[in-house]
């Protein structure tokens, strides 16, 4: 039995290390520890001077092989046969089918070196998308639902969005269900449940027929029932309001010009980015995109290469059209899955699950841009794996979050009261240096 | 003939044979009175006893004590079918039926709540619905590893459980120690469940050594995995009454229990003598951890398989916390809150709230019987408080339970309810089985989108945008409220009742209330507007739809 099930709660241990780093960074001190330190650099090297306020999350469900994306070593063993594509930063290379990626390589940045302890797919999801490990005691929030409870804006539609979304969407956690991603399917298809079913006049006068009868409820209650405690009407009002709202067409894509879309792809996922784009100039704060398929337990090659082609088009034309509209310094594009996969093939030439060094892409938000941290090693080995031998510096998921949020202008420790009673940091996990400016 | 002359003909049949059977159950729900059965077993008469009144005379007691204590007021006695209501929801997770509340008011005024709750009982909905809570705490609500984790076996097989009234202690005992196949016994799903891919698709001591805890004992330990309790939350008490603090050997010993369970081919077995290692903070290197609990050593028996001896010390009588556990999670089910929160972070030590003690004792004394259990906090007063008063209601009367707390209902709740708020006829085991499937297919789709609240379902929490939207808009709403003959009530009212039976009828299927008379002066205006039959059946439409989202019906109160 091994020590592999480290749950963070609030020991001293890290209270008294966390204390430190706030005295430390408080008072300028010279000693400061390397985390406090890369957060001071992390301020310094802003290249807008203003934080970023939205993130888009493609999320590859099911964990994408990285060596046949982001991170692949062609000609070595675990290639077996294998192809990669030089991109327009020499030296970086990605797998064959990203074509349109490699152009826009100098916008990007890869982390090549995830290392994390879950192998199976609902536990890994929720490891990534929250930047923890489930924990018995209490459910954490994804990133986006961090995002927006910490910032602030005017929008009328959810701020949280999750397209195309599969069984596992961002969840608000301990922050409560208002946080949870909104969730919509294909947006060929209408936005589900904002259209009255009834004509406006009828469905404006059962609205007004239903605050009678919520006056009869809330009476010899407690007096703030609805703000304090039900949100009920609040949530009603909101979601009025959402109905009637102009914003609601970002995400009717057949608004957009018929070359913006065939550039996207005539895929869903295509849509979705494209759909995500709108939503974006319209001030949302975070949206998530599935693309599903990548658990290639057999025919490994063929079905990874088949996604590639799915993904590729999508998420560089999502770069481009960010940077057009000079949102790509304000947004964040996080391309992940839950984990990656073995670098041996089985039998059936596919590759299992591995979440001991698998990649993620990021770009935008005033990363750093064009370059790739970290790398696996593409010698096969019996055995039990070993990141130490195998993974060059090594990145936990937990430092990923860690460092969007800081892009983001939310400080990772910043700490929250959980409906549980205990406090807890946004994330405990190491900003990346490299990643920051 | 032509082929579609002949299709249009079937159609017509079709058409015909619906609307009779539609109408057969209009007639049937609103006429018969015979479908709802009194109850029949021997326990129905267990509320009449001496001990059963001494306990619930006690708790009444014990609560009156901490309101005049705390300056409280407590509420008046809510009404009968709000009461009916609460135990409907709770035990089998719906609105009671029109056909139930008629049955209901049939009774003789003193004894409508114990003889609902008997009712509710010998229903299979109601094992079925509480098989499905616990084993959220057992199990959670993951899907679990592939093909080795039966989830739907389990919850069934728990449900066999609860219908047989066994003793909840054999129960315990069966998950911690059953050993077999996931298929042929069900309770080592307890186990399967935290087959870990990294470990050899092993049991995981850690995560077993921690559900263990906190289902069974009420109790949060999983920090001391780490690390020593440096914060004195965990303490524990020795035979002699000292309380000392926990530390992470404590968890780890707990875990070593787990460390003989063995997957094989033939399922879940023990592998007798096999050990625990661990390597603890600021230690260098792994040691064998032996089995041994964070207290009462004394009732641990050494025979058997470490699983068995885990059992029998969790569910030993004088091991209390096994009983206050069971009883704070009866609560929950039953108030939509616990008695202690969160509800399984119990202290070993005390103080502990009015009643859970007083619950504890009677579970053990009377052989751990949940049905019992659930009838005597049904009999309390504090249980049967209105959740309104006539004076100002603060945050301070919920936390006192000077009157029912609201809490939001769970989706399957919600679903549930707009489901059988439809049908009139109670929706259970005699039910058609197409409505049984279609219950059981529209409560999965509602459940994804309204928000499952998982493993997490005591957390106070408010209702948000999406199940606004999905209630306001959605298609199960829409499919119970339009002009569908077969499935929805509102056209079937309209076809039948007068107005002021129609109004009623609606308040009642949808929120277990006649209307007050103001609220039925408001609907009645409209109705008497709306005569013909299409303008009637929207207004009825649109009185289900009104009804259907107000907090009172998405909050149980």
């Amino acid at each position: 039995m091994s020590n592999n099930f480290p749950f963070a709660c609030n020991s001293t241990d890290h209270f008294s290390r966390r204390t430190l780093l706030k005295a430390a960074g408080a008072s300028g001190l010279l000693w400061l520890t390397p985390i406090a330190q890369q957060l001071a650099r992390a301020n310094e090297t802003e290249p807008s001077g203003k934080p970023a306020r939205s993130v888009i999350v493609l999320w590859m469900q099911g964990g994408p092989s990285q060596l046949e994306t982001f991170d692949p070593h062609p000609g070595s063993e675990a290639a077996y046969g294998s192809k990669a594509i030089q991109t327009a930063v020499p030296g970086i290379e990605l797998g064959e089918g990203l074509e349109h990626l490699a152009e826009l390589m100098p916008d990007v940045a890869l982390v090549r070196s995830v290392v994390s302890k879950e192998g199976d797919h609902e536990r890994a999801t929720y490891n990534v998308k929250t930047g923890w490990r489930p924990d018995p005691t209490l459910i954490h929030p994804a990133l986006g639902a961090v995002m927006c409870h910490e910032l602030s804006d005017n929008v009328e539609i959810p701020r949280h969005i999750s397209i195309l979304a599969g069984q596992w969407a961002a969840r608000g956690g301990y922050l409560g269900d208002q946080f949870d991603a909104f969730k919509i399917g294909d947006p060929q298809g209408p936005v589900p449940d904002v259209t009255p079913r009834v004509p406006q006049a009828r469905f404006d006068e059962r609205i007004q027929r239903l605050q009678a009868l919520e006056d009869e409820f809330a009476r010899g209650r407690l007096r703030n029932l609805d703000a304090g405690k039900t949100l009920h009407r609040t949530s009603i009002n909101a979601a009025t309001r959402m109905m009637s709202s102009a914003q609601l067409k970002a995400f009717d894509i057949s608004l957009a010009p018929q070359a913006q879309r065939e550039a996207y792809g005539d895929t869903p996922f295509g849509r979705g980015c494209l759909a995500a784009l709108r939503l974006i100039e319209e001030d949302v704060r975070c949206v998530e995109v599935t693309l599903n398929g990548w658990d290639t337990h057999a025919n490994n090659h063929e079905l990874q290469l088949g996604n590639v082609k799915i993904l590729d088009p999508a998420f560089a034309q999502l770069l481009r059209d960010l940077k057009a509209r000079g949102l790509f310094d304000s947004t964040i594009v996080i391309c992940a899955g839950e984990f990656g996969r073995t670098p041996k093939l089985n039998p059936l030439g596919g590759r299992d699950h591995w979440p001991h060094g698998f990649s993620m892409a990021l770009a935008g938000g005033g990363l750093r841009r064009g370059v790739a941290i970290g790398e696996t090693s593409p010698v096969l080995r019996e055995g039990k794996p070993d990141v130490e031998r195998d993974v060059q510096r090594p990145v936990a998921v937990e430092d990923v979050h860690a460092t969007v949020l800081t892009a983001l202008g939310i400080n990772p420790l910043d700490e929250i009261m959980t409906p549980v009673g205990r406090p807890m940091a946004f994330s405990k996990g190491r900003v990346i240096e490299d990643l920051l400016g | 003939m032509t082929s579609i002359g002949q299709r249009k003909w079937v159609r017509n049949v079709v058409f015909v044979g619906l609307c009779l059977v539609g109408l057969g159950a209009v007639a049937g729900s609103l006429l018969s009175r015979n479908r709802v059965h009194p109850p029949l077993a021997a326990d129905a008469t267990v509320p009449q006893t001496a001990s059963f009144r001494a306990t619930v005379a006690k708790i009444d007691g014990e609560f009156r004590d901490s309101w005049a204590k705390f300056a409280v007021e407590p509420a008046a006695r809510a009404p009968d079918l709000t009461l009916a209501r609460r135990l409907s929801l709770g035990l089998c997770g719906t609105v009671p039926s029109v056909e139930e509340i008629r049955a209901l008011e049939a009774q003789s005024p003193d004894d409508r709540v114990q003889w609902y709750v008997s009712h509710l009982l010998e229903d299979r909905r109601s094992s079925d619905y509480l098989a499905e809570r616990l084993a959220r705490a057992y199990v959670g609500t993951e899907d679990g590893p592939f093909l080795v984790f039966r989830r739907r076996r389990f919850v069934t097989w728990l449900s066999d459980q609860l219908r047989e009234n066994k003793p909840y202690d054999e129960t315990v005992r069966a998950l911690i120690a059953d050993t077999g196949l996931w298929t042929s016994s069900p309770a080592v799903n307890f186990v399967t469940a935290t087959l870990d891919s990294n470990e050899d698709n092993q049991p995981d001591a850690i995560r077993l050594a921690a559900r263990t805890t906190r289902a069974f004992l009420g109790m949060r330990i999983d920090c001391l995995q780490c690390h020593d309790d440096k914060l004195g939350k965990f303490s524990f008490m020795d035979s002699a009454g000292h309380t000392r603090s926990g530390e992470q050997t404590d968890f780890h010993h707990l875990a070593a229990f787990y460390s003989e369970a063995k997957q094989s081919p033939t399922g879940i077995r023990d592998d007798l003598g096999r050990d625990y290692k661990y390597q603890f903070l600021h230690a260098d290197e792994e040691t064998v951890v032996q089995p041994d609990v964070p207290f009462l050593a004394e009732l641990l028996a050494q025979e058997g398989a470490r699983r068995e001896q885990l059992a029998r010390w969790v569910t030993h009588p004088r091991n209390e916390m096994f009983a206050r556990a069971t009883v704070n999670r009866v609560w929950a089910f039953m108030f939509g809150r616990p008695l202690v929160e969160p509800i399984d972070d119990i202290s070993s030590t005390g103080p502990y709230p009015p009643a859970l003690e007083t619950l504890a004792e009677d579970f053990v004394q009377h052989g751990y019987d949940l049905r019992r259990l659930i009838r005597l906090i049904a009999a309390t007063e504090v249980f049967q408080l209105d959740s309104r008063a006539d004076f100002e209601i603060t945050g301070k009367h919920e936390h006192r339970w000077a009157v029912f707390p609201l809490s939001r209902l769970r989706p399957e709740q919600v679903a549930g309810s707009m489901i059988q708020a439809a049908s009139l006829s109670t929706i259970d085991a005699d039910a058609h089985i197409a409505w049984q499937l279609m219950k059981f297919g529209q409560t999965n789709d509602f459940v994804s989108r309204y928000g499952d609240t998982g493993d997490d379902e005591f957390t106070d929490r408010g209702g948000t945008i999406t199940q606004r939207l999905l209630m306001m808009n959605g298609n199960l709403v829409k499919e119970r409220t339009d002009e569908n003959i077969v499935i929805n009530a509102s056209t079937r009212i309209a076809a039948l009742a007068d107005d002021q039976s129609a109004i009623e009828v609606a308040y009642l299927a949808l929120l277990t209330r006649r209307p007050t008379t103001t609220e039925q002066a408001l609907f009645a205006e409209t109705l008497a507007k709306n005569k013909s039959g299409n303008a009637r059946t929207h207004a009825l439409e649109d009185l289900y739809w009104v009804l259907l989202n107000t907090t009172e019906f998405s909050w149980n109160h």
